[in-house]
């Protein structure tokens, strides 16, 4: 048992390192929240900010299944506003006109990497009578 | 008192028939007729403007299709094929002579008895209620089934990322990734906002026409009374829905 303060000492080391991430987290400032202007013009979103901010990919994914597997295009929201269910054509290309500064950002800081825009590519002019999806 | 099996039986029997009736009445009350679209292209017409290409052009650009120089990886949805290889009809020789060594459009035959369909693992190619076979790119497991099922070569696979060749500029309908099957969906998204698909508004010779076939009083049924027509491989029992009026 002549080692034991090594042993000991070895492993507080280690248990330094390993956790070093997290104290450092705890130690600097917490992140900034990403910087989402509010789309000109537009009042209210197809359902209260909360519900979006944790499940809009729920309600994409729900769209996407009305729209591709039922031919349904067409959604009513909570004001009873009617909207055409697309994510190019009216999320950005009606409300969120820039990309890079909504979706993205919030993207980037959740760290997370959707895959919607390998197909829905966002053309530079994005009607909507023109049956976008 | 347990009621007998007798008892039962006629309980049961008599409300399988009352539901039965209900349905069927409601059925004929509503008027609820499906429409069954299908197309029609009248090659001689076609065949006139040899190399026109006004089609495939809207069509591919319509739906952001790529242009892949390699053809081991290329991507169509419309295309020409000459017409022994697409209509070869063994007892219509002396009525087709005149079309030996032209070239026919051709493209999804949206079946009623898609092979394709049939096949999908994953249920991401479907035939709709109006006959449109479509795939579901989102569900598209990329297995091939479909692409060697189709007896006409109506399907692509995305060997490469399509994206690089799509030319410019992009038109609103989703592109496709590495991986997955794609074909005519008959232009479902236009059809869904009141238009003809593409290829047959952009056909300089109105060569195509398109519409319900179980409408008698349609374009394409009065077209069909007419005329004489073939599919193209009847005998696979696919029943094609697109027709060749030579």
């Amino acid at each position: 048992m002549r080692d034991r303060g090594w042993i000991l000492g070895a492993f507080a080391v280690v248990l330094v390192l390993v956790t070093w991430p997290a104290w450092r987290a705890v130690a600097s400032a917490p992140p900034r929240r990403p910087d989402l202007p509010r789309p000109a013009g537009a009042t209210a979103c197809v359902a209260p900010v909360e519900f979006m901010r944790a499940s809009h990919m729920t309600l994409l994914v729900q769209w996407r299944d009305r729209v591709v597997r039922d031919g349904v295009r067409t959604y009513v929201d909570s004001d009873g506003r009617v909207v055409t269910m697309s994510l190019s054509g009216t999320c950005i290309g009606a409300c969120h006109t820039d990309k890079t500064k909504f979706c993205d950002r919030c993207h980037d800081y959740a760290g997370v990497t959707p895959t919607c825009w390998n197909c829905h590519v966002v053309p530079p002019a994005v009607t909507v009578a023109g049956g976008v999806r | 008192m347990r009621p007998g099996r007798r008892v039962f039986l006629r309980v049961a029997g008599s409300a399988a028939v009352a539901s039965a009736a209900a349905v069927a009445l409601g059925c004929a009350a509503s008027g609820i007729r499906r429409r069954r679209l299908g197309m029609a292209i009248d090659v001689r017409k076609c065949v006139a403007a040899d190399g026109c290409r006004s089609c495939i052009d809207a069509c591919h650009r319509a739906h952001n299709v790529p242009a892949i120089p390699d053809v081991r990886h290329e991507v169509k949805w419309i295309w020409k094929e000459p017409f022994e290889r697409a209509l070869a009809v063994e007892d219509a020789d002396t009525i087709t002579a005149a079309l030996r060594g032209r070239s026919v459009t051709v493209f999804c035959n949206h079946c009623d008895n898609p092979p394709c369909v049939r096949v999908c693992p994953t249920q991401a190619t479907w035939a709709r209620d109006d006959g449109v076979v479509t795939v579901d790119a989102h569900r598209c497991i990329g297995c091939r089934y479909c692409v060697a099922a189709c007896p006409y070569g109506s399907r692509s696979f995305n060997w490469v990322d399509p994206q690089p060749f799509v030319p410019s500029p992009l038109s609103p309908y989703p592109a496709r990734t590495r991986g997955v099957v794609e074909k005519c969906n008959l232009c479902e998204e236009r059809l869904a906002v009141g238009q003809l698909p593409a290829c047959v508004e952009a056909c300089p010779e109105h060569a195509m026409v398109f519409g319900d076939l179980r409408d008698p009083a349609s374009d394409i049924r009065r077209l069909l009374a007419e005329r004489y027509a073939i599919r193209r491989r009847p005998e696979l029992g696919t029943r094609p829905q697109v027709y060749y009026v030579i």
